[in-house]
């Protein structure tokens, strides 16, 4: 039998107070997909951190065989000329430069006193063609898409001497259609014998990739399994360590009068780009409706324009709760009872250097003020009787949120809107990239809003979950609603088939 | 990656306490420099540092520099920056001497006038900084040079001297020293009041439990650190006036920050500012605010300073906005915004002053002190941000 590619033996990383990893081994053959699954927190991303040296020896315990030499990683560089190459879940491309100049950044080519252009150019179409990407090396990283982003990184990996490829939530920001991409890519890579190590929570494509799966759980290595083996429920258990009784936990409830209805709403944004065109809906009281499409079909865009968020023109009528209503900011939105959780939670929904409670509140101070002044102690008492519903696990409620795991700040996220007892609840991705067991307490607090009454529209691209929430599911493409379909009529195949434009555009009346 | 001080940690009392510990370190350590630094200058100077004259001296001469230093707090955590602030200290006191000088306007009037005018002048620049997107780099850069240019034209290129004596009492009168020490024993009494309350507040919302020793503790030290104070500046003419209202503005703009909702909006459109406009916060109309107050603080620098030199001229305040930037980065104040608090921000302008005057003390010649203060502030932001590194 041929060597291990990659052996980690007994690791062991501790951070002040934290035993991140507890003698973690685990071992990778040439020439496979080998996924590492676990929950955030379970120590994934530091390990491969003391793999790609960002944690350099000797800060941790244990060894690291490459092709059963011993190695031991002093910073970034070292374990890249040894060939292992890390792409992360935000990607490390300079997006003013042209896709050449990133793929050659640190490259030879770029280091010579006189560039040769010709011959960058030339290379980078060479690297390009191989990953099936046809895009000018010319072109400016920032004008292609994140799938697109994502194969330049695959790339610029493969021109420098690539042993081992560790890819770290890398399908977390695409679309299903990039996400079959880059599945086809890392077959092929596969074949031509590249090693490759995959994290995801997305369990459908490790299902697919994966040759083996190693599970974390609290910094322990739960064992690696041949994927033959497995099934999503089986890895789901090693990972939480329990058994979740369901994925999606839907319950059927009451659902009452509309409570918003859109009519011809068309937008136009102040680059004259027309995003939205002719879209109209509604959403009723206590109803989970589900918004499907690819990424760049108008579904963000829709709800941000709605919600005042995005500058540029509306026309159209929008009523809630039976009123014309006019929302110019998302300050004329929230008084009107909208909440709007982003897809980008970091971005556009917490202020990192802020602690948990300033964050939850932040969007309802106006309700927390005695006279002119803040009363601290009400934003306290409120701030944890949210958390404490959300399940929030920190030790302390003044702990800064940048230092939660994505898991956590989504709660936070969701609790600032929660405080605010918003009549309609906007999700934008609301599970992108958080672990199992976060998403199950989501869905469950999805719910409890529900059943309160509270009209929730879920944009997400993972279909799953939208066929598991959804009481109704509209399905969005090149900005405008192309199909509606009942929770009981929609399966994956006629929405994609909707969502890709294909002929099957059947309208179910509802 | 794995969280080292949240997650799935058994949250133990004395974890708890070691979390605490650790951040207030880092607060102290300002304190512990400023120790340092007095300790220092008063070993070279044979003690003289430290008499009750020169620190006296030393609260007056850093009032101006504080009092900006507490609006640039703001501003920089609002992530702005206002680079015209020496001008409008300048522009300010001028347009105060110029109406007493020559047109005789008694002093109250002049006062208001000078803050009212400095409350202008920044909300002309907040206006182009939050309403027309003018990056406040650029916009308090020309206001640097515009209200400089408005001070040589209408004081015609003079110094306005001599100011009433009610206007020069401003910056150069003293507390009785009755009222100094009544001053400083309602300052412990509140001080204790204070922690209690907090105390009492924190334990019926069930935050967490602070042992009371260092609560406590630390209301114990700092009251003696204001008796202290008290007592060396009784024994030489008493409280100086100066640090009186630089105590009130830093209390009042304290208060603002912590316990009103736009002083929450600031850190938070300064921490992130599309989160804070998707929450409904009007960022527009906050980052005016800012540039307001900073204003009519500014103004208030300006009588303060015109009152101290007792003239206004055309130089005065030149490079101030430079000491108050770096009194509130030295101060932990972060320049990409989002972070700061007003008490660094005045250690830091006591550490510029003392700096300028111990070294001055010392005989060393003025060159020094630009180039030892240029070093320092650089120091001090990587002190600041190798420290975040290893947290």
């Amino acid at each position: 039998m041929e060597p291990y590619a990659l052996e980690m033996i007994g690791i062991t990383k501790e951070f002040p107070g934290v035993r991140a990893l507890n003698q973690v081994s685990f071992a990778v053959r040439r020439g496979e997909i080998h996924a590492l699954c676990g929950e955030n927190g379970a120590g994934k991303s530091t390990l491969m951190k003391i793999l790609s040296g960002v944690y350099p020896h000797p800060t941790y315990e244990g060894e690291i065989l490459l092709n059963g030499e011993p190695v031991r990683f002093k910073n970034i560089i070292e374990s890249q000329r040894a060939g292992i190459a890390i792409i992360y879940q935000e990607l490390a491309l300079v997006p003013e430069m042209t896709v050449a100049e990133n793929l050659f950044l640190s490259h030879d080519y770029m280091r010579k006193p006189v560039i040769d252009w010709d011959l960058l150019y030339a290379e980078a179409m060479r690297w390009m063609n191989r990953i099936g990407l046809h895009v000018d090396p010319q072109t400016k990283v920032k004008q292609l898409s994140v799938g697109q982003q994502q194969l330049i990184e695959i790339a610029k990996a493969l021109t420098r001497n690539l042993q081992i490829l560790i890819l770290d939530e890398p399908t977390a920001a695409l679309t299903e259609h990039e996400v079959a991409i880059l599945m086809r890519i890392l077959k092929e890579l596969k074949a031509t014998g590249v090693t490759c190590i995959y994290i995801s929570h997305k369990l459908g494509e490790v299902m697919e990739l994966a040759d083996t799966v190693t599970v974390l759980r609290d910094g322990q290595s739960i064992g690696s399994t041949p994927i033959a083996e497995l099934t999503q429920e089986r890895i789901i258990t090693q990972m939480v360590g329990r058994q979740l009784s369901e994925l999606f936990p839907y319950e059927p409830r009451d659902i009452g009068d509309n409570i918003l209805e859109v009519e011809n709403y068309s937008f136009t944004a102040d680059s004259g780009k027309k995003l939205i065109e002719q879209v109209s809906f509604q959403v009723r009281k206590g109803e989970i409706l589900g918004i499907a499409g690819l990424m760049g079909s108008g579904r963000t865009e829709l709800f941000t324009s709605l919600f005042g968020a995005l500058p540029g023109k509306k026309q159209g009528i929008v009523r809630i709760e039976g009123k014309v209503s006019q929302i110019r900011n998302p300050s004329d939105a929230i008084r009107a009872g909208l909440a709007y959780v982003s897809e980008d939670r970091k971005r556009y929904g917490l202020v990192l250097g802020m602690d948990i409670i300033q964050n939850t509140t932040l969007a309802a101070l106006k309700k927390l003020m005695k006279g002119p002044i803040l009363d601290q102690a009400t934003e306290v008492a409120r701030t944890m009787e949210i958390m404490e519903r959300m399940r929030l696990k920190s030790a302390s409620l003044q702990t800064k949120v940048g230092q939660l795991s994505g898991g956590n700040q989504q709660k936070v996220v969701l609790g600032k809107w929660i405080i605010n007892q918003p009549k309609i609840l906007i999700l934008d991705e609301p599970t992108r990239g958080i672990d199992v067991g976060a998403k199950y307490e989501i869905y469950k607090t999805m719910n409890e809003l529900a059943k309160e009454g509270v009209a929730i529209i879920m944009i997400s691209s993972e279909l799953p979950e939208v066929l598991g929430m959804s009481d109704r599911i509209l399905v969005m493409a090149e900005g405008t609603i192309k199909g509606e379909f009942r929770r009981q009529d929609a399966t994956q195949e006629n929405i994609m088939a909707c969502a890709t434009g294909g002929k099957n555009r059947e309208q179910s009346a509802v | 990656m794995n969280n080292p001080l949240s997650e799935k940690v058994e949250a133990t009392p004395a974890k708890r306490l070691q979390v605490r510990f650790r951040f207030d370190l880092q607060s102290y350590a300002l304190i512990i420099a400023l120790i340092l630094l007095l300790l220092i200058f008063g070993i070279c100077t044979d003690g003289e540092f430290l008499s009750s004259r020169n620190v006296s001296n030393l609260f007056t001469q850093m009032s101006v520099v504080a009092v900006l230093a507490i609006g640039m707090t703001l501003v920089i955590v609002g992530g702005h920056i206002d680079l015209s602030v020496g001008s409008i200290v300048g522009l300010t006191g001028g347009v105060a001497a110029i109406l007493q000088v020559w047109f005789g306007w008694s002093t109250v009037a002049v006062v208001l006038v000078a803050i009212a005018a400095g409350a202008l002048l920044g909300a002309w620049q907040g206006w182009w900084v939050a309403y027309r997107a003018v990056p406040a780099f650029i916009v308090t850069l020309g206001g640097m040079l515009v209200f400089r240019g408005i001070l040589i034209g209408i004081s015609k290129g003079q110094t306005i001297a001599p100011l009433e004596d009610s206007f020069k009492l401003i910056a150069n009168s003293y507390l009785p020293y009755a009222l100094g020490y009544g001053l400083a024993g309602l300052a412990v009494v509140l001080l204790f009041m204070g922690t209690a309350r907090k105390r009492s507040r924190r334990q019926k919302v069930g935050l967490l439990p602070v042992p009371g020793w260092i609560d406590y503790g630390k209301a114990t030290l700092y009251s003696l650190l204001i008796c202290l104070i008290a007592y060396m500046l009784n024994r030489y003419y008493g409280i100086p006036l100066p640090l009186l209202i630089v105590v009130c503005l830093a209390a009042i703009v304290l208060f603002i920050s912590v316990k009103t909702s736009f002083g929450r909006y600031v850190y938070a459109i300064g921490g992130n500012v599309e989160a804070a406009l998707l929450s409904g916060i009007n960022i527009k109309r906050n980052v005016l605010y800012v540039f307001v107050l900073m204003g009519a603080l500014a103004g208030v620098a300006g009588v303060l300073l015109t009152s101290r030199l007792n003239a206004a001229s055309v130089s005065a305040g030149s490079n101030y906005e430079l000491d108050a930037i770096a009194a509130c980065v030295i101060g932990g104040t972060s320049l990409m915004g989002g972070k700061g608090n007003i008490v660094g921000a005045i250690i830091g302008a006591l550490i510029m002053a003392s700096i300028d005057n111990g070294m001055s003390m010392m005989n060393i010649e003025t060159f020094w002190q630009y180039i030892v203060k240029g070093l320092i502030l650089v120091v001090a932001v990587w002190i600041d941000i190798s420290s975040k590194r290893q947290a």
